[in-house]
């Protein structure tokens, strides 16, 4: 387990971090009322409880490095400073959104803030991730790819396949294990051969065993910038677990019963917002501060939820576009 | 003019992009070192180093998945999967990934990148080693796929596809390795999306791809020594279609038989018959015939495989024994 040293982490980019994990949260739950009135169709997929992770990476990483994150990629999209308005209006399934409708919320993507893509088929992106991180290597941009998934993704052919591969090219990527503990409705210890699904394997593919506590942000900081610093000076790519939990079920339509009340509370407690908040008020950040940060946020939710909202229903340019590079979709003269 | 093999030939066209263009990479098994199984990557590695011509591990979905990720994010690369029945394992990178995510990104994402394939039968392989998957790749919106059955329009189709913008899977009929052809001296490239006619007759028309060409070219000189005049067209490219060339070269015989390696169901000669019976009926002189390798895995027996796939034989006897109807 990596420990936290908070004092190398500046004040402003604590604050900066605390700010992020706010609007992730503040996002999250709205994404949640806004399903609720059915407002969101198809499926969506929460990260409320682990935003830590994706705060603390967006923090470390240069501007123009690559994140690729899955399905449950609201916060990761976010937390790379994509507005939150065309998310939403994504989710919402509206011509404003990110992709203009044509996405959803398992494919938000905003190449312009270097968010590559949110993959949703298990495994899929780890090998993308590789692409993107020997381009970079091939051109020599010291651009990193950082490329976030769950601890079922462990178990399926693509994970083996781009571990293997980023290590003999020495890619500068970092594979991000979000461990929350289930994987989808089943234990993650009850389909995995070993305890910690990411680091336990990380000797297969000669790395060393990184785990950091998922739901502390200033450790998953710290964690970043030296994966990060390891992939940009060519030593490779690093495989990190940061264990944490889903404060909801896997999915919009999975409240979560199959886990144990006891151990739900026993994560709640670890809440890394309040946590953070908690430390941030030791340190001696005024709790003024922390407030106006709260109601910025909550601001800019309403905001984003009038706007998208107001979005139109995309229409049929928008259904046949963009199949090919010309901007159209014909596959015949 | 030089005579190149067609194996030659993809060697020729890869190394005419490379040396064109510094963001041309290519990856796969035993491409570089070993310059291919099938010899189509030879001399790559000493041209242009390992920093651009690169083996891989046994590892499809990394291989494709490092060709999308390198597309997206500026290079060309040139991905070679062994056998295209290994398709199989790496297809979710291939139909749910690269095909996809222009269109679910409305555009903010490009995929230049190439796969190239061995396919098809005629060398024994067997049921997993042999297939014809062009219709695999067909019914898949977003992606581009090429046939060629010369080693001219190997060099010439290969370098419109590396200049591509969108993806393209590129399959290199097995069968057609060691034949020959005349390939022009200096920079040859082609347009994606042109079928070619390589015969014109007043009778028939025989609509082939890849391997199935020159057998369509023999069957049509065979039936017009007893009188049945065939155009013959390669159509090269099946996404996109030059639907244009196919109806009119149809419409000008009456007559449309297709000839495909691939098994029966969902061939791509069914879209063009469809197409064909949409737009041309009242032209037609006579029934659509498709003659296909029958719905079944391929055999591995000499006997057996020559049974399978479409002979120059059973074209003459299915398009004569038609047109006597």
């Amino acid at each position: 387990m990596t420990t936290t040293t908070n004092a190398r982490t500046e004040v402003a980019t604590r604050l900066a971090l605390y700010r992020t994990q706010v609007a992730l949260r503040q996002f999250e739950q709205r994404a949640y009322d806004l399903f609720l009135e059915n407002l969101v169709k198809g499926t969506s997929h929460l990260s409320l409880g682990q935003e830590a992770i994706a705060a603390g990476f967006a923090a470390a990483m240069r501007s123009d490095d690559w994140t690729f994150a899955t399905y449950r990629g609201h916060a990761h999209t976010l937390a790379r400073g994509v507005p939150m308005t065309p998310v939403l209006a994504e989710l919402l399934g509206r011509d404003n959104g990110l992709m203009g409708g044509k996405g959803g919320s398992m494919h938000l993507t905003s190449v312009e803030h270097g968010v590559m893509g949110s993959y949703a088929i298990i495994g899929a992106h780890l090998p993308i991730a590789c692409g993107a991180a020997w381009s970079a290597q091939y051109r020599g941009t010291q651009q990193v790819a950082v490329c976030f998934f769950g601890d079922g993704t462990v178990n399926i052919g693509a994970f083996h396949e781009a571990l293997n591969f980023a290590a003999i090219w020495s890619l500068p990527v970092v594979f991000v294990c979000e461990n929350n503990q289930w994987m989808e409705y089943t234990r993650t210890s009850d389909v995995t051969a070993v305890a910690r699904p990411a680091a336990d394997r990380a000797s297969a593919y000669g790395l060393a065993p990184i785990v950091v506590d998922g739901n502390d942000a200033d450790a998953v900081y710290e964690v970043a910038v030296v994966a990060l610093a390891r992939a940009r000076a060519g030593e490779g790519p690093s495989l990190i677990e940061a264990e944490t939990y889903r404060h909801g079920g896997h999915s919009r339509a999975d409240p979560g019963k199959y886990r144990p009340d006891e151990e739900v509370a026993a994560w709640l407690a670890k809440d890394p917002i309040v946590r953070y908040r908690a430390r941030l008020l030791d340190a001696g950040v005024a709790e003024a501060q922390l407030a106006q940060i709260e109601g910025e946020v909550a601001g800019e939710v309403e905001r984003a939820t009038t706007e998208a909202k107001a979005g139109a229903a995309p229409g049929e340019d928008r259904l046949m576009s963009n199949v090919w590079a010309d901007g159209g979709s014909s596959w015949r003269n | 003019m030089a005579q190149l093999t067609f194996r030659e030939a993809i060697a020729r066209g890869i190394a005419q992009e490379m040396r064109r263009d510094d963001s041309v990479v290519l990856l796969g098994e035993d491409v570089a070192a070993a310059g291919g199984v099938f010899k189509g990557t030879v001399g790559l590695l000493e041209e242009f180093g390992p920093r651009r011509v690169r083996d891989t591990p046994i590892s499809e979905q990394a291989i494709l998945g490092a060709a999308m990720g390198a597309a997206m994010t500026g290079l060309r690369p040139i991905a070679e999967i062994m056998f295209s029945d290994f398709f199989a394992v790496c297809w979710d990178i291939l139909a749910n990934e690269i095909a996809k995510s222009r269109y679910m990104t409305d555009g903010q994402l490009t995929f230049p990148l190439v796969v190239r394939s061995g396919n098809g039968g005629g060398l024994r392989f067997g049921a997993q080693h042999s297939q014809s998957v062009e219709n695999w790749a067909m019914m898949i919106p977003g992606l581009k796929v090429v046939v060629p059955s010369t080693p001219a329009d190997v060099v010439g189709l290969l370098a419109a596809a590396v200049r591509d913008d969108d993806p393209v899977v590129f399959l290199e009929a097995k069968a057609l390795y060691p034949t020959k052809g005349d390939v022009p001296e200096g920079e040859v490239v082609d347009t994606l999306g042109t079928a070619r006619v390589l015969r014109s007759g007043s009778d028939a028309t025989l609509v082939a791809l890849g391997l199935m060409v020159p057998r369509a070219l023999a069957a049509a000189a065979e039936l017009a020594e007893s009188g049945v005049d065939c155009t013959v067209i390669d159509v090269r490219s099946l996404v996109p279609l030059d639907t244009a060339t196919i109806l009119r070269e149809v419409t000008a015989t009456g007559r449309l038989f297709t000839v495909e390696e691939n098994p029966r169901l969902c061939g791509w000669g069914a879209e063009v018959a469809s197409i064909v019976a949409d737009e041309v009926f009242y032209d037609l002189d006579g029934p659509i015939v498709r003659i296909t390798t029958p719905h079944i895995p391929l055999p591995a027996a000499d006997a057996l495989e020559d049974l399978a796939i479409p002979s120059v034989e059973r074209i003459v006897t299915t398009v004569a024994k038609s047109m006597n109807a």
